[in-house]
């Protein structure tokens, strides 16, 4: 117990586990939506965006997250649009453009300034890499989702459940997939800082999978995902201060244990 | 003045033209049936007039200031909802979305609305129930039961009896005539059951990638396409 106190007795811990808990519940909650209508992938292919952008930046030495959010937030509107029509496969889409980001994001890389830390970070996460503007960013994103979710939960189930009920009864779906890509994109710009460009999409899916496992109404699978999701968060960072192995990683893992738990506690039923 | 008028109406998906020179129109209290072969164009007609596929050409007019707020629908059931994790209180309440208006939250009077369809759809004892846990048959009573939360003076239903047990089938067409008769709405149906829908509907529409015809059930009993499409028997 003493330990932990002494863990937060870190100015940068601190910060550390309040960027992380907000991001976690902005991921569970639009992890909610995103898996449910079949747009989990889009979650991967923003992290590799994400990084494209990120080692951007860092090659022209500029700030990090003024690059990858409207990269990042761009490419989720033009994603969204893609899954939208349906003459290309959106699946194929993703790849292709989260591939393609990856790929010119190592290039860049590798023609300036090499592999150094900040760009492992990128791919890893570091908890330490959180900086203010991180801290402030994530508590203005946490109060945008929270006011879409709490605000406007009836709309958000009805365009989740069935888009073309909500959008022939005379509510503007459009709108809010375009809510949920913008929300989606700034999280995982965020979250892939704390848990890399190869973790983020496990913080966005993991929890509403768990959820989905074991309960069976729409409220209490996102109640159930946010709490997941936080809990995990907590239990993976700690671990991971103690243990010191990388943070994003711990959180995964937290993330699977809690699933298979679920899993087997679903079958039961 | 119709509540609903084609004119000239084509639907295309990406170029491909799938329905082409419908023309009709129908007064409020009508109750349309939407007949033809599979892939003749009745999905397709229906999400046009919903607003949710726009006319390649031609016009869809609706009278008597009619808004899409007050349009109830039952789409043709897709996998996607199946497995959805949602209560069957939850799916019906969505219904009354359309009468929310400005407000965030549903209120007494949304819920008092939910609870009476579910009766009279016979699923009160579900309420609490998991949606993806019922049978195809419950959830297409509980989509139909969302449908009369939205609608207030026109109901679209794509294909309701699908997997209905034959009493629930005849009681699901009873409930519709009798929304139909008493709250004065405008219904149109699509329904591959043609014996049926000139048992109650007043008006027909048969499509085959374009309008084959269009008048009342009585005028349809006696046209030359009805006794080829139900293979020689008169009705
Ligand atoms: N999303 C789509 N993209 C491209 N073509 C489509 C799409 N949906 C339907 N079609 C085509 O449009 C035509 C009409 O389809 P529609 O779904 O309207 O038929 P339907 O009359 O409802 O048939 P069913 O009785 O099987 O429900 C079909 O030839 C189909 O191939
Ligand atoms: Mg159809």
């Amino acid at each position: 117990m003493t330990e932990i106190l002494h863990m937060l007795s870190y100015h940068f811990m601190q910060r550390a586990l309040i960027v992380g808990v907000l991001v976690s519940l902005c991921a569970a909650l639009l992890g909610v939506s995103l898996v449910l209508k079949r747009y989990s992938m889009i979650g991967d292919g923003l992290s590799h965006v994400g990084f494209g952008a990120l080692a951007i930046a860092s090659a022209l030495h500029l700030a990090p997250l003024a690059v990858a959010v409207p990269v990042v937030v761009v490419t989720a509107v033009l994603l969204l649009r893609l899954s939208e029509s349906s003459r290309v496969k959106g699946d194929a889409a993703i790849a292709l453009i989260s591939s393609s980001a990856l790929a010119i994001g190592v290039i860049s890389v590798s023609v300036t300034t090499g592999m150094n830390t900040e760009v492992s970070n990128y791919m890893f996460g570091s908890i330490l890499s959180l900086s203010r503007s991180d801290a402030v960013l994530s508590v203005l994103l946490s109060v945008a989702v929270l006011v879409l979710f709490i605000l406007f939960y009836p709309r958000l189930f009805a365009v989740t459940f069935d888009e073309s009920f909500a959008r022939a009864t005379g509510t503007r779906a459009g709108s809010y997939n375009m809510l949920l890509a913008v929300l989606t994109a700034i999280t995982v710009v965020l979250g892939m800082r704390m848990m890399g460009a190869l973790l983020i999409s496990s913080l966005i899916i993991f929890p509403a999978l768990s959820a989905m496992r074991v309960c069976r109404s729409f409220r209490a699978v996102i109640l159930c995902a946010a709490a997941i999701s936080v809990l995990c968060f907590l239990i993976g960072a700690v671990a991971s201060y103690f243990l010191e192995t990388p943070t994003g990683a711990s959180i995964v893992v937290a993330n699977l244990l809690c699933f298979a738990g679920f899993s087997l506690a679903g079958m039961k039923n | 003045m119709a509540i609903l008028e084609c004119k000239n109406l084509c639907l295309a998906y990406d170029g491909k033209m799938v329905l082409e020179g419908v023309n009709f129109s129908l007064q409020a209290g009508n109750y349309l049936c939407v007949v033809g072969e599979n892939g003749s164009g009745k999905s397709t007609l229906i999400k046009g007039l919903l607003g949710l596929k726009a006319p390649d050409s031609g016009s869809i007019l609706y009278g008597e200031g009619l808004k899409s707020t007050e349009i109830g629908y039952l789409p043709q059931q897709t996998q996607l909802q199946r497995d959805f994790p949602a209560s069957v209180g939850e799916v019906v309440l969505s219904g009354c979305l359309n009468s929310l208006g400005g407000r965030l939250h549903y209120n007494a009077a949304d819920k008092a609305l939910a609870r009476m369809n579910m009766e009279r759809m016979g699923i009160e004892d579900l309420a609490k129930q998991s949606y993806q846990a019922l049978s195809g048959g419950q959830q297409q009573r509980v989509l139909l039961a969302r449908a009369l939360c939205a609608t207030k003076k026109m109901l679209l239903l794509d294909e309701p009896v699908t997997g209905l047990d034959p009493i629930a089938t005849g009681e699901m067409y009873n409930l519709i005539k009798l929304v139909n008769l008493c709250d004065d709405i405008t219904v149109i149906m699509v329904s591959h059951d043609i014996h049926e829908a000139v048992r109650y509907a007043t008006h027909i529409l048969h499509l085959g990638q374009r309008q084959l015809f269009f008048g009342t059930a009585a005028e349809y009993r006696e046209s030359d396409l009805a006794r080829r499409f139900l293979g020689g028997n008169r009705i």
